[in-house]
């Protein structure tokens, strides 16, 4: 057993639990946070993304020990921002969200991509997000969707 | 609402979907102690299991297995030949035999570990080669229109070729999963489902139970592709069973591996053409052979090899047809449903084929194409009519115009040019095949106001992400006139929908849609609280002979248009992709924007299909069974693709609107072989289109 503090959605929290646990379990089962997916299991999909001190990370291959002293943000926590609301009317405008499973996701690398960037061309658009897969829309609305996000939301990046 | 039908509105579960609070299967939480189950399956491809040495028994660790199944021990789909638990023997790597149970994960992994299970191994069908050489087929079908030994007796040439499909796997991004509730009025299912009616008529059959104490309900679903469409019911037997007898909720969850290893997949195939073709290069008749590989199970493969077979003659119209083919049973994970369902295998085999006939001839080849498409009145290849208005002609002009076809076709034909251009032109029967409809689904909806006024959509038909919900939605609020706030939609749950069929076959907006609109009209005769149903019924002009495989296969069909622009790495081999370009024909969109989502993730996945998703299989073991061997796209892999879509409505559809799920994919994997064919100069018979083939196409010459 390892205690592990760090800030999740913007809380202070502490959790005593062996370090080697996937963070993606401890989101879910212990804080609850169902909105970070399990998709792969192994770093490939992305439909675990969460943000770790403002950079996406897939919390499927990250231990629980590396939180330590970080700032966590999962979906939950996100999409009670200005940004999340700017990226949620896109992705409705341009029909970027089917089954989604990897919706979720998609937010967290949107939101790590504008932040770095926030006038992506296409292809930066199409990279940003390549470490996300979606199997519903052939991602053209969804690299829409950011590009519009991006567009609409002028000044909050 | 009285506007456009088509003009698109904001999908009606956006916000929980993006925000993440929409409840997938594996996110509800459940009453009382759940336990969680894990499967012991076979370690070899085929054989007896002579003994099963289990660890010292734990309390917290259950086991459950075909012992404990009080009614049959197999999943109903169509043959009774596809075990819930295997019994005395293993017929692949992979096949459940048994579940465990507990409250942890960890402990039910251990003991897995440590079980020994002993089998008496036997020689096995590892490839349909295979089986085709040593075995007969399990089911086997015979179209024949018109007289193609006549035909052939008058040409002036006949030709043939070989065409082969690998495996392909739907990677639906949500993992398989169902949870089993044990309650005093009985079993409740939840999970990930396509069809809610497969799962409870499978667990019915299973428990040798009354219908009345199975219950299924479909949680939110990410993605299903057909993936979800008869595997579902298989773990739905294995919770239910397991649940009835510990007495507690079950909850069975895959992860993306074992998902990936031992879930259905598109059938392989082997397909062969000939064309008798007259002295002005006209086709007179072709003969056409198909041979999938089923798996180990026969599943829902008849229905597949008849949807593959009636494809035959693709989009044209060929005066005799004679085609046949049968399903083979091979010691690997079984085939089984796939968006495109057997069509996607003989669209790639008679686009090629038909490319190939006129590069023989010297002909163009969307010139040779254009010269035999089907016409308005013409005969189906099983000898029904093409009734309606057929837009093929209209629809590769416009297609040609938004890629530039012509000018990057003739550019690319020069030797040595590393890029190609490739048209594909396809269709899709929408509904049930044959008699399907009318003899087995018989489709029954409710609707139902309340008192408030509201009014509620009660069908067993499910949104999987292609958009059902909204879709229904507007069909209802049109007909009725009432705002889209006014209709309510949820998830089916069988103890309040009636059956109108599984959510598979391009039916759900045609078929259920259309009975929705006769269950508006009836309600608006009605005041107050009222509850109307409707129920399918067979326009009688179609007759179909299911033995003979004669008549109208499909009361309609939807049509497209796919072309693709590739280069190809002369020193890596490897394709990319430059261009994509789509016309269809789907009716009337209840919703544009759905329907484009449906054409960009539908051609992507044929692309896929064609250029990159490769799964092979080596001593019964899949090879790529996670999403890093297994190749789809990312956002980087694919282009923008151009759509158009052209109206052209259908009498009973609801709005004018046909099918328009699977017809989406098909066209990607003939469109792209096309493409690479050009860039590469060399033709092609087999996809996926991997480097590996590429180079051994250009060292043969
Ligand atoms: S679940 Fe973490 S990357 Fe796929
Ligand atoms: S919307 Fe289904 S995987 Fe992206």
């Amino acid at each position: 057993m390892d205690k592990i503090e760090f800030t999740l959605n913007g809380k202070q929290v502490s959790i005593e639990k062996d370090g080697t646990a996937r963070l993606l379990d401890v989101l879910r089962e212990d804080f609850s946070l169902i909105g970070v997916k399990e998709g792969c299991g192994e770093g490939e999909c992305g439909a675990c993304a969460v943000l770790i001190d403002g950079v996406i990370a897939n919390s499927c291959i990250v231990p629980l020990g590396n939180a330590q002293g970080r700032s966590i943000v999962t979906i939950e926590g996100f999409s009670g921002t200005a940004r999340y609301r700017v990226l949620e009317e896109s992705f409705a405008e341009c029909g970027a969200v089917q089954c989604g499973f990897c919706t979720p996701g998609m937010m967290i690398a949107a939101e790590s991509l504008l932040n770095g960037n926030n006038s992506p061309s296409e292809a930066e658009i199409r990279e940003g997000i390549s470490g996300n897969l979606c199997r519903c829309t052939g991602y053209n609305m969804i690299a829409e969707a950011v590009a519009l996000a991006a567009e609409k939301g002028k000044g909050l990046w | 609402m009285r506007k456009d039908i088509s003009r698109s509105i904001g999908k009606v579960d956006n916000r929980e979907k993006s925000s993440g609070s929409a409840e997938y299967i594996n996110d509800r939480s459940w009453e009382g102690e759940v336990h969680y189950a894990l499967t012991l399956r076979s370690s070899i491809v085929k054989g007896k299991i002579i003994n099963i040495t289990f660890p010292s028994a734990r309390e917290d660790v259950h086991i459950v297995d075909y012992r404990d199944v009080p009614g049959k021990n197999f999943v109903s789909i169509l043959e009774d030949d596809w075990p819930v638990f295997a019994e005395d023997r293993v017929s692949y790597l992979g096949e459940p035999i048994l579940l465990l149970c507990g409250p942890d994960r960890t402990v039910l992994e251990e003991y897995r570990s440590r079980i020994v299970v002993d089998y008496e191994e036997e020689s096995p069908f590892l490839t349909l080669q295979d089986a085709v050489e040593k075995s007969d087929p399990i089911v086997s079908y015979t179209i024949d229109t018109g007289d193609y030994a006549g035909a052939s007796e008058k040409a002036a040439r006949t030709v043939k070729e070989t065409f082969e499909t690998g495996r392909q796997e739907q990677v639906y991004i949500e993992p398989q999963g169902v949870v089993a509730e044990y309650t005093e009025e009985g079993v409740v299912l939840t999970g990930s489902f396509q069809c809610p009616y497969y799962v409870k008529n499978a667990v019915i059959n299973t428990l040798g139970w009354s219908g009345e104490k199975v219950r299924v309900i479909q949680a939110v679903t990410g993605g299903a592709f057909g993936g979800k469409e008869e595997f579902p019911s298989l773990i739905s037997c294995q919770v239910a069973v397991a649940s009835v007898k510990l007495k507690k909720t079950i909850k069975l969850i895959y992860n993306r591996h074992e998902d990936m290893e031992v879930t259905t997949k598109r059938h392989p195939s082997l397909i062969s053409y000939e064309a008798a073709l007259d002295g002005d290069n006209r086709i007179l008749g072709v003969k056409m052979d198909v041979k999938l590989d089923g798996g180990a199970t026969t599943g829902l493969s008849a229905v597949v090899l008849q949807r593959a077979m009636i494809a035959s003659c693709g989009v044209y119209h060929f005066p005799a047809v004679l085609a046949t083919g049968g399903v083979y049973l091979t010691n690997t994970v079984p085939s089984g449903a796939f968006r495109g369902f057997g069509a996607p295998q003989t669209f790639f085999a008679i686009e090629m084929f038909m490319n190939h006939l006129a590069a023989k001839v010297g002909e163009d080849p969307v010139a040779f194409k254009t010269k035999h498409l089907a016409k308005k009145g013409d005969a189906t290849s099983t000898g029904g009519i093409y009734r309606d208005d057929i837009l093929m002609a209209q629809m590769i002009e416009e297609v040609k115009k938004m890629s530039g076809y012509a000018e990057k076709y003739r550019l690319y034909s020069e030797k040595g040019n590393p890029r190609g251009i490739g048209m594909s032109l396809f269709l899709h029967g929408c509904g049930f095949t044959g008699s399907g409809e009318a003899d087995h689904i018989k489709a029954k909806v409710y609707l139902e106001r309340d008192e408030e006024g509201r009014v509620h959509i009660l069908v067993s038909n499910v949104d999987m992400g292609q958009g059902f919900k909204t879709t229904m939605m507007k069909v209802v609020a049109h007909s009725l006139d009432i705002p889209l706030d006014q209709v309510v939609f949820n998830n089916p749950d069988t103890k309040y929908v009636p059956d109108s069929g599984p959510t598979v076959a391009s039916r759900s907006t045609m078929i259920v849609g259309r009975l929705l609109v006769e269950a508006c009209e009836k309600l608006q005769k009605e005041t107050g609280p009222a509850r109307v149903e409707a129920n399918y019924s067979q326009p009688d002009y179609i007759k179909w002979d299911q033995d003979k495989m004669k008549g109208d296969a499909y009361p309609a069909f939807s049509w497209g248009v796919n072309v693709v622009e590739v280069e190809v790495d002369r020193d890596t081999w490897e394709t990319t992709l430059l261009g994509a370009w789509s016309v269809h024909d789907v009716g009337k969109a209840i919703d544009d924007r759905i329907i484009r989502g449906q054409v960009d993730g539908g051609f992507l996945q044929g692309i896929g299909y064609g250029l990159w998703e490769k799964m092979e299989l080596k001593e019964g073991r899949v090879q790529q069974a996670t999403v890093t061997d297994y190749i789809i796209a990312t956002a980087s892999d694919f282009v923008t693709v151009e759509n158009k879509l052209i109206d052209n409505p259908y009498a009973l559809g609801p709005f004018g609107a046909k099918g328009a799920g699977e017809l989406t994919l098909i066209g990607g994997a003939p469109a792209v072989a096309a493409a690479v064919e050009q860039a590469l100069g060399a033709e092609v018979y087999r996809i996926p289109l991997v480097p590996e083939y590429l180079m051994e196409l250009k060292k043969n010459g």
